[in-house]
């Protein structure tokens, strides 16, 4: 879960980038699209490493979990996949071709579309698991065609470019920091009418998850990412940036929270189980173990990163 | 097309394809560290405009293989679910320790290629040895991986099902060092050779062109220093499948009929049809003493296992036979180099070696493929050797198998044309006339 909230968080916020980039318009769109590349400069490939983690983690100690998670949304998760790819190649081609030019353009433009598909069909994925129409036996048809999944990837998606958007109106000032302020509003808002809409389909598409949300043990949660979530466009409206980014932080953190609360004790509902999904004991002990160890010098060299290349926001 | 041929082959590709990458990524960390040491030491701009040009082609490959890296984490359940269920809790950790050391592997790249301006010149030199010993590292847990689908430890069958899991076993399984020493002087000594390739062209244009003489230089000592250790590793290697996996040595020699005293067949083409080779040359009992070291030991012959049981043996001799012949002429190759700069004490400039040298920069790279080729269908059936075949890993998502596919075929064709152009590019961009920062 922990590797899971970075990822969404660091990886969302990239993802969240290439939304922005692509929706750039006008005379300020060269500025905006540097700022982006900017910011993201030093730290994308960085923050995807969080995905591998998050899928070898749940391949390792939820094996049986994994196994039915890509056999049943094999699709939704192939098209992310192509996302990813597509993603990669065309931002290692704007940032290390030493030259500009159509090419580049068109690159830009595949690098915006990739960075759409990626967290909408993710996030569908991950509907998918919580509505209850993942199937053992994968007798129903494309579950991931729901409304509710795909409410959901949609949120994902609003909630990628609402961080991207406040992170950005960190790292700039002036007219730029005034646009992308602008653009955080709409994606606030965008959440806030995907995050309804999302719920409404639960209703129908989620029971489980309605109920733990609204009346179940997860209502404290979601409270919580809606009052964090009022925070935001509080710190948004009145210019307050950096407290923004550190509430649409939380609230993206709560987001996730909200949903493994909601799901509990199901890792798929509503069949497979948490603890029948696991891996033997030995295993997950011996894995607690490495991944402490591996975090003992993973975080330092994190903080070493950021430290060199985001303390110094001003320049 | 079959469905588990057409997984097999989009899985192949796949791991084709990244592996030139991830090779670049254990081995470029080790010339850029060269490089700005010998920087560091001199004071000759050249060596840093080299470590700076050879860090931003690292750069390029790192996000490359990160991406096909990516692509193979997820293919591994799209295509092999049944497999990873089975496989993960024993063997899942090394793929755990290699994203660790991925992860360390790119912050450190992100510093050393970014922090030219903001670091010390000691500060950033030191930022080199993490994504060299982490790139390395790298290889070794994810080879360790491989090593356990040959040789299974760590758990036990009770009537069909998985007991007793020790993930640590399974990690210390028997073939983990020889497979992940062969890989390693396999990244690097192919690196040296494609680097020594690049800078080989423009010494072919200019016999003078200093920065090419050095690039050239440090590159080649490298790949010719490390070569003539792979005929040990891989005779480790060999001796340890002639113990544990019977069927791929004898794939590997085409040794169709158990023998004592085993001929050594060099070259030759295996006719499975009539079980017999065609236009080799067996070297007398030379088999039974690589293998047993004793001329009058007996070989396992394919008749000695279950027709199921047989690898693909055209496949795998010939496979074998390339990656031995382009070992040994790599061999050949960084000896006369060293011949000549011994006794000119200078860089070689001749034009047929520097022509050599760009031969081995692909040839070393189809010795990679080729060796890759005779481990992984040598030991087919089996995805993990007498325990799980990979008909059983098999997705029960049929459907997607084909237009999948599809999808990633033409992904590898893209990815590769915008690579070649990003890499020529970057190779025949002008040098700076001073030392700046790059990498923005």
């Amino acid at each position: 879960m922990a590797a899971l909230t970075a990822y969404v968080i660091l990886g969302g916020a990239d993802f969240g980038g290439g939304v922005l980039d692509i929706v750039a318009t006008g005379s300020g769109a060269p500025a905006q699209r540097a700022a982006v590349a900017e910011a993201m400069g030093p730290v994308w490939e960085v923050n995807h490493v969080w995905l591998i983690f998050v899928l070898v983690a749940t391949w390792t100690c939820f094996p049986v979990a994994f196994a039915n998670m890509f056999t049943a949304l094999s699709v939704p998760l192939i098209i992310a996949l192509a996302g990813i790819v597509l993603r990669g190649a065309a931002f290692a081609f704007r940032h290390y071709a030493v030259e500009a030019g159509a090419r580049a353009q068109y690159m830009g433009f595949v690098f915006g579309a990739a960075s759409i598909l990626t967290p909408v069909f993710l996030g569908d994925a991950i509907g998918t698991l919580v509505s209850g129409s993942l199937n053992p036996l994968f007798a129903a048809a494309s579950p991931w065609l729901r409304p509710f999944p795909i409410a959901i990837g949609l949120f994902a998606l609003s909630l990628c470019a609402l961080l991207a958007a406040v992170f950005l109106t960190v790292e700039t000032h002036g007219w730029l920091q005034a646009v992308f302020r602008r653009r955080a509003l709409i994606a606030w808002l965008a959440t806030a009418v995907m995050g309804v809409a999302a719920l409404g389909a639960a209703y129908d598409g989620a029971p489980y998850m309605f109920h733990a949300l609204t009346s179940g043990p997860a209502r404290p949660w979601f409270a919580f990412a809606l009052g964090v979530g009022l925070i935001t466009l509080w710190c948004l409206v009145r210019r307050r940036y950096r407290a923004a980014r550190a509430t649409a932080v939380a609230q993206v953190a709560a987001v996730l929270w909200a949903w493994a609360a909601a799901q509990y004790p199901y890792v798929i509902v509503p069949w497979l189980t948490i603890t029948a999904a696991a891996a033997p004991r030995q295993t997950l002990l011996d894995f607690l173990v490495m991944t402490g160890a591996g975090m003992a010098v993973l975080l330092p060299s994190l903080w070493l990163l950021f430290a060199v290349f985001k303390g110094n926001a001003r320049d | 097309m079959d469905h588990l041929f057409a997984a097999r082959v989009q899985f192949a590709t796949s791991l084709m394809f990244h592996i030139v990458f991830a090779v670049y990524g254990i081995g470029m960390p080790l010339l850029m560290l060269i490089a700005e040491g010998a920087w560091l030491r001199t004071g000759d701009a050249q060596f840093l405009d080299l470590a700076k040009r050879w860090a931003r082609a690292a750069g390029i490959l790192f996000a490359v293989g990160a991406v096909s890296g990516t692509v193979i984490s997820f293919e591994l359940g799209l295509l092999w679910p049944k497999f990873m269920q089975f496989a993960g809790a024993i063997i899942g950790m090394p793929f755990s320790m290699e994203a660790f050391a991925f992860f360390i592997e790119a912050i450190f790249l992100a510093l050393y290629l970014f922090g030219w301006d903001r670091l010390s010149p000691r500060a950033h030199f030191l930022t080199a040895l993490p994504v060299a010993i982490s790139g390395a590292l790298s290889g070794i847990f994810v080879v360790d991986a491989n090593a356990w689908m040959n040789s299974p430890t760590g758990f036990h069958m009770v009537a069909g099902q998985v007991r007793d899991v020790d993930p640590i076993a399974a990690i210390l399984n028997p073939f983990w060092a020889t497979e992940a020493t062969h890989m390693l002087i396999a990244a690097y000594v192919t690196v040296g050779f494609g680097v020594a390739a690049v800078h080989a062209v423009a010494l072919l244009r200019d016999r003078r062109d200093a920065y090419a003489r050095r690039g050239f230089a440090i590159a080649f000592a490298v790949a010719a220093l490390l070569s003539p250790f792979q005929f040990i590793s891989g005779d480790a290697n060999a001796r340890t499948v002639a113990a544990l996996q019977p069927p791929k040595l004898a794939a590997m020699e085409a040794l169709f009929h158990t023998t004592r005293c085993a001929p050594e067949m060099l070259g030759g083409i295996p006719d499975v049809a009539h079980q017999s080779v065609r236009y080799g040359i067996g070297v007398p009992c030379g088999l039974s003493v690589l293998a047993k070291l004793n001329p009058h030991a007996v070989i396992a012959g394919l008749d000695a296992f279950p027709t199921r049981d047989r690898p693909n043996t055209l496949v795998v001799h010939l496979a074998f036979q390339i990656m031995v012949a382009v070992g040994t002429g790599l061999v050949l190759l960084g000896m006369w180099g060293f011949v000549v700069a011994w006794r000119t004490r200078q860089t070689p400039t001749n034009p047929w070696l520097l022509r050599a040298t760009i031969a081995a920069g692909g040839l070393s790279v189809v010795a990679i493929e080729a060796g890759w080729i005779v481990t992984e269908v040598g030991r087919q059936p089996w995805a993990v050797y007498h325990v799980f075949t990979t008909a059983q890993s098999l997705t029960a998502a049929s459907n997607t198998i084909i237009p999948s596919f599809v999808v990633f075929s033409g992904i590898y064709v893209l990815l590769s044309a915008v690579l070649i152009w990003l890499l020529v590019r970057l190779a025949t961009s002008p040098l700076p006339d001073q030392p700046h920062s790059e990498g923005r």
